[in-house]
């Protein structure tokens, strides 16, 4: 028996071709969007592989460094060093600033480390690692600055000696690894004029600016110049040592609160990307019954074009089945065309995005059974009018 | 089972509706054409000529009445086959006004398809095409799309579709209509030699006033009912 779905498919398959390419570009669209998502995720576990931590010591009753701010002493690493089965510990500094070069200015999270300690880029593609104290920076490659490139952040220029990869925030922004104490000043140093008008606060108010207490008001405004915090501790466990044992200690005898790896990720994932992964949801299950109304309006207007063929293919003794089998097909065969040029545009337009753009084989794997079963149930409206064609139509007139 | 007949109706009535609204489209027809005969069914418009193919298609039950098939009743106050759609398949070809070839089939698989939906394997079924389009002239096209085909080469081509399961019976539906005088008559000759050829029993339902001095015999069909007569029967060369 002939293919009569593959007659009709080649019979007009320029229509077929153009009408599976748009539904096919909704597909690459509806990937992208999962492919968005995936990048989400995949971006915060790069961020917590790449840290190069076991424990995340931050602030008490925050969820930071992340998804809450935080801020500890920076001599508090020095307590945890100490501490039973730490083996390394180090501040860092997060701080997600507008960074500018030459008149334009590059969304990124400015990440202030110690060289040689968690924290620091553990690889670099292009160029060295920071090793001057001051105002070297690496960047990402998503900042699309180049090595040698002067980039401004706050008051002070900083050169570009090395590019890393992948070194994203949960927000998708690149990373700008900068010298602790630089970053320290980016983020806690007050500029001049508000640093003026803070001295001249301080020194009108009796009770800081008391007289016969000499040397009180310069102690007062030093400290209010100089900031000695930092956002986190990361620290790496000792092999063999539990990180969840070490976690309590810090969390018991030092009132910090430590995070482990699993709950960093929970935090990263399940908090802060949560509404985000929901609306990604919601437009995946806009664009799927999209889709579906796109094939089963397609679908049943050829079917519709098709009437008088169909009443005389039932006259002359062609199973219901048959005709079914063949409206199916056809929804299968536009399902399987949208599905591979969804693909491929997916795969060719995904890299352009500003942020990571994940396409796992297991979401395409998910996504052809997902078009396959939308576009089955879309040919139903066209086989129930096929079924419903009278033979007795194609005599008379 | 009665031999030699190709198709036989006695006292066929349909009624469409019930009660004060009833509508008697057939009151006791009676009609009988032998292999290998063509005779036409004519009337006026709302005589009945369409409801009368259509019970003899097999595609809406009569009311009443008795229908034999080949010799074999297949109707006789209720339908005697259970499945109508292989009775229409394999037993009755059918000739439309316009040819209503399938339009993505080439022009062999549009008389193949009958063939191969009663399930003879394709080669077979492309042999027998080729065959009835040879016989109809038509074999230089076999490959062609049917779009590519002039009215009297679709109409040869739906003929040969009917007769690809070489069923006993043909019912042609003005199978003129569209067709000059001299195409009209064309397709005349090629029924009545086909009808010849493959012992098959031909119903012509027309008004053409071209083709109706061509029958031999003629079943007038009016309000329903049935009169038979002898046509001129003029040469068809």
């Amino acid at each position: 028996m002939i293919s009569l779905a593959g007659r009709d498919i080649l019979h007009s398959w320029g229509k077929f071709v153009l009408t599976g390419l748009g539904l096919g570009l909704l597909i690459g669209v509806t990937f992208t969007m999962a492919g968005v998502y995936r990048g989400m995720v995949d971006d915060a576990r790069v961020l917590l592989n790449n840290s190069g931590a076991d424990l995340w010591v931050v602030q008490k009753d925050t969820l930071g460094p992340y998804a809450e701010s935080s801020s500890i002493p920076d001599d508090v690493y020095r307590g945890i060093l100490g501490m039973p089965g730490v083996a390394q510990a180090a501040n860092v500094t997060y701080l997600t600033m507008q960074v500018r070069k030459e008149g334009t200015d590059v969304r990124a999270m400015v990440v202030g480390f110690a060289p040689g300690q968690p924290g620091e880029p553990n690889y670099l593609v292009a160029g060295r690692r920071i090793t001057r104290s001051h105002y070297e920076a690496v960047a990402d490659v998503m900042s699309r600055f180049n090595v040698g490139d002067r980039i401004r952040i706050r008051r002070h220029e900083y050169t570009v000696v090395g590019l890393t990869r992948r070194m994203v925030s949960s927000g998708g922004d690149p990373m700008v690894f900068i010298p602790l104490k630089d970053a320290q000043e980016a983020q806690f140093l007050k500029d001049n004029d508000a640093i003026v008008n803070s001295r001249a606060r301080t020194a009108a108010n009796p009770a800081l600016n008391r007289p016969g207490v000499p040397g009180l008001l310069e102690a007062i405004e030093a400290s209010q110049t100089s900031n000695h915090n930092v956002n986190a501790v990361l620290v790496r466990v000792a092999e063999g040592r539990s990180a969840e044992a070490v976690a309590q200690g810090i969390r018991r005898w030092k009132h910090l609160q430590a995070y482990t790896r699993a709950q960093m990720e929970d935090i990263l994932i399940a908090k802060l990307i949560a509404t985000a992964s929901k609306q990604i949801g919601m437009f995946l299950v806009i664009l799927m019954i999209v889709s579906a109304a796109i094939v089963a309006f397609i679908i049943y207007t050829m079917t519709l074009g098709k009437i008088r063929e169909i009443a005389v293919l039932k006259l002359i003794g062609t199973h219901n089945i048959t005709i079914s089998s063949m409206i199916l097909q056809q929804a299968l065969g536009l399902g399987l065309i949208g599905f591979v040029v969804g693909k491929i545009a997916a795969t060719i337009w995904g890299p352009l995005f500003p942020k990571y753009v994940l396409l796992l084989p297991e979401d395409a794997a998910r996504g052809f059974v997902v078009v396959m079963v939308v576009c089955m149930l879309a040919s139903t409206l066209a086989i129930r009018a096929a079924i419903k064609v009278d033979p007795a139509t194609a005599i008379g007139g | 089972m009665e031999k030699g007949v190709g198709i036989q109706i006695e006292g066929l009535s349909k009624r469409y509706g019930a009660g004060d609204t009833a509508v008697d489209a057939l009151k006791e027809v009676n009609m009988s054409v032998a292999p290998g005969e063509v005779v036409g069914l004519i009337g006026p418009s709302g005589s009945g000529k369409t409801t009368l193919l259509k019970c003899l298609g097999a595609v809406i039950e009569p009311t009443q009445g008795r229908m034999t098939l080949g010799g074999e009743v297949i109707y006789d106050n209720g339908w005697k086959i259970k499945d109508l759609r292989v009775l229409r398949r394999d037993r009755i070809g059918f000739i439309f006004q316009a040819p209503y070839l399938i339009p993505f089939l080439d022009v062999t698989d549009n008389v193949a398809l009958l063939p191969m939906l009663a399930g003879r394997p394709n080669g077979e079924s492309r042999a027998r095409a080729l065959e009835l389009l040879q016989a109809l002239d038509v074999a230089h096209r076999a490959k062609g799309e049917t779009s590519e085909l002039s009215g009297g080469e679709q109409q040869r081509v739906s003929i040969a579709r009917a007769l690809a399961n070489r069923p006993p019976v043909i019912l042609a539906d003005e199978p003129t209509a569209p067709l000059d005088s001299e195409r009209a008559l064309a397709v005349m000759r090629i029924l009545n030699q086909m009808a010849t050829q493959y012992q098959t029993a031909i119903i012509v339902v027309t008004h053409d006033e071209k083709i109706i001095p061509t029958f031999k015999r003629i079943y007038h069909i009016r309000d329903g009912r049935t009169v038979e007569e002898a046509g001129e029967g003029r040469s068809l060369e």
